[in-house]
């Protein structure tokens, strides 16, 4: 063997065994020391990254999770409240129980409904098409169809409806993230509690508009008469700008809001049919 | 060699169908609407209520910051309602809703024809009255023209620049005015000197319009400090800092005004005007519309009161015609779209097209094909391919550093793409919120 060859042999475990050792002093010098429950944390969580905890992915709300003392403002809603205890019992802490949220789309101005009064050839989505006018139809608070909550949601829980152009959530893909909430600029999903079998009472329209413009635009507006208000037995209506709103958390989905309601703008989803009685048939279909 | 700005630019088609008609005055409608933000700025506060009697040239809303301006009544009648009204946007905005009864003006206004020439009045008292008479930049930005005027501190206006260019095709408003009120302008120009402090005066005309140039020429031998510089035809040769480009050879820093480089730009619209309200005492209520489109039976230039629905004017051009597939308030490169014919006429409208549903209809969208088309005709020197997919991915701090808010909004980009991409739909709500940014910064 050449003299050349052990020069270099010798020569590069030297450097080898240097630059283990300054290795090893910088390593414990500059050691990060990590709360070993955020890994805990982090496997325990679904891992989607959709930001519906309100932190940039699973990640920094496992770090938030550990930080915090109580878990009562944090909340995992693609885990759900099984994700939440598993988090609670990994951290010692107690978990809070929340209701489970769906999304809800609070518009139902169909063509049918909604008569087009101009059409729009500009970019297809929905953030251009809204700060560039008020819409197809003559209604400027509805939806414009091109599809922004569907491009968001990461978890297909919303197709946009073939015939009506109109989205719509799948309540059991939906994980109420949130993503679609916020790219609606139209403010028109709303996450409210999930009611048992998935029923859903819901004012299906954010038309503030008085009743005469807004019945003018859409057969299915709010026209903001109250009648809602004043039968509820539960106090979970309100009155606002000329709209009716129904607070999810004291809702008991009665349905004596949509019976009463004269456009139909209040809809029931996943009920049962009704008994029609033959005396007080319901006044409540839509007239087109 | 005939000037122009130096980057960019396009030549679409000029089609100036209404060139020869003259301005004729358009019959009183019945009812106006008057929006009270027809302008940059704040919205002015309304001072008159349900039930008043106004009289034309009445102050119906005031000015109510700096940077606003006096909304005056066009018409004499009854205010019946100051309520919302859905404007081009089809979002409604505030507005005096007011019934025509007669013709009456406020007393002190000058309605006759004759030319006033001699200038009695000193510099601030004229701005102080453009700024009563609620005068904005008629070219279309709607800018407070007092405003203006007034140079920030430590800036001196040098040269005014006389905005005669009309780069829009179609329009003719602003040509029409400079060959039947060129006197008009003259003096109004000298009032804006003396307003600014100035000795020297640039009118900058494209070379489509020569019987204005010569024209204009000739009235330069009796003003002093007023020239004319006949440019070439350029798209978008109208806007302020391409027309400070043109005629001085200065440019604008980003994110400048046009007075960093000594210069004020003004429209001959808006000369106009400042003559009137100065010399004949006369508030801005009204402006010429250039009512046009191939369609169109008798394409024509018409004095409107503000306020006056959309419908009306195109009545009076001969009428609706069938094919129409858009009307667009503005001309075909800048203007917008409107969703209604209740959409009034305001200071800003300087015409209005009636495009033909071929004409009008855009082309399938596809591929951007990388041949940068788009960034050698932007006038600003942006690249508008860019912007737009910063626009489309949400990347908005990029696109601040890529000097989006520098866009103009010429259209010069989604005109020349030959993929048709929708580029300038996208630089707007880059532009929009990358502004909402910037502002939330400043809190």
């Amino acid at each position: 063997m050449s003299i050349t060859v052990v020069y270099t042999i010798v020569t590069l475990a030297v450097i080898g065994a240097a630059a283990a050792v300054i290795l090893y002093f910088v390593a414990q010098k500059f050691k990060v020391i990590e709360d070993p429950r955020i890994d805990d944390v982090d496997e325990a969580l679904p891992g989607a990254n959709c930001g519906g905890c309100g932190f940039a992915g699973c990640r920094a709300f496992a770090e938030a999770c550990v930080k915090a003392s109580e878990l009562g403002d944090l909340n995992c809603p693609v885990g759900g409240n099984e994700t939440m205890s598993n988090v609670a019992s990994i951290l010692g802490l107690e978990a809070v129980k929340k209701d489970p949220r769906v999304a809800y789309i609070r518009c139902n101005g169909t063509c049918d409904h909604r008569p087009k009064t101009s059409s729009f050839d500009g970019a297809t989505t929905c953030a251009i098409a809204s700060s560039v006018y008020s819409g197809e139809s003559g209604c400027q608070f509805g939806c414009l169809g091109y599809g922004d909550c569907f491009d968001a949601c990461d978890f297909d829980a919303i197709v946009m409806h073939p015939e009506t152009g109109i989205p719509e959530i799948i309540d059991d893909k939906c994980v109420a993230c949130g993503a679609c909430v916020d790219a609606c600029p139209k403010d028109l999903i709303e996450l409210r509690k999930k009611m048992p079998k998935n029923r859903k009472v819901v004012v299906s329209c954010r038309n503030q508009d008085k009743g005469g413009v807004a019945r003018k635009a859409c057969s299915v507006a709010c026209i903001g008469c109250s009648k809602c208000f004043k039968e509820c037995p539960f106090d979970a209506i309100t009155m606002e700008n000329n709209l009716a709103y129904i607070d999810s958390d004291k809702c008991k989905l009665c349905r004596k809001c949509v019976a009463v309601c004269p456009t139909g703008a209040i809809i029931e989803e996943n009920f049962p049919p009704r008994k029609v009685k033959p005396e007080e048939k319901k006044e409540t279909e839509p007239v087109n | 060699m005939l000037k122009t700005f130096k980057i960019g630019g396009v030549h679409p088609p000029e089609n100036k169908l209404s060139k020869d008609k003259k301005i004729e005055v358009l019959p009183l409608p019945k009812t106006v609407f008057i929006p009270v933000a027809q302008h940059i700025g704040a919205p002015a506060t309304p001072v008159v209520k349900k039930g008043d009697e106004v009289k034309v040239g009445q102050v119906i809303a005031q000015s109510s910051s700096f940077v606003s301006t006096n909304i005056h009544s066009s018409v004499s009648g009854k205010v019946t309602k100051v309520d919302f009204s859905a404007d081009s946007s089809g979002y409604p905005k505030q507005g005096i809703f007011i019934t025509v009864e007669g013709d009456e003006w406020v007393e002190g206004i000058d309605r006759s024809e004759d030319l006033v020439k001699e200038i009695s009045v000193d510099g601030p008292e004229i701005v102080k009255k453009i700024q009563e008479a609620g005068i904005v930049g008629l070219g279309g930005a709607t800018f407070p023209t007092h405003v203006k005027l007034v140079p920030p501190k430590g800036m001196k206006a040098e040269v005014l620049l006389i905005n005669g260019v009309e780069c829009e095709p179609y329009l003719t408003s602003d040509h029409r005015l400079m060959l039947e009120k060129a006197d008009e302008i003259m003096v109004g120009i000298q009032l804006l000197m003396k307003a600014m402090g100035v000795d020297k005066a640039v009118i900058g005309i494209e070379n489509n319009k020569p019987d204005a140039i010569k024209l204009l020429n000739e009235k330069c031998a009796d003003y002093n400090g007023v020239s004319v510089q006949a440019l070439k035809v350029q798209y978008p040769q109208g806007g302020e800092k391409q027309l400070i480009n043109a005629v001085t050879g200065k440019e604008v820093p980003s994110g400048a005004l046009p007075i960093a480089v000594g210069a004020v730009v003004s429209n001959v619209g808006t000369a106009f005007a400042v003559y009137e309200a100065i010399q004949k005492n006369k508030p801005l209520f009204e402006r010429v519309v250039t009512v046009t489109g191939k369609g169109v039976e008798k394409p024509s230039n018409f004095m409107v009161r503000v306020g006056t629905a959309t419908s009306e004017l195109i009545e009076a051009a001969g009428g609706l015609p069938e094919n129409t597939g858009k009307i667009i308030s503005g001309g075909p490169m800048m203007g917008r779209a409107i969703a209604s014919l209740d959409v009034p006429v305001t200071k800003g409208t300087s015409g209005l097209l009636l495009m033909q549903e071929e004409e009008s209809k855009r082309e399938e969208i596809q591929a951007c094909i990388r041949c940068s088309r788009c960034t050698s005709v932007c006038p600003m020197g942006l690249e508008p391919y860019l912007l737009m997919t910063l626009g489309e991915k949400q990347i908005f701090e990029r696109a601040e550093n890529e000097r989006i808010m520098d866009c103009i909004e010429c259209g010069s980009c989604s005109y020349t793409c030959p993929s048709s991409r929708p580029l300038l739909d996208y630089i707007r709500f880059g532009k929009g919120k990358v502004g909402a940014m910037i502002r939330s910064r400043k809190k």
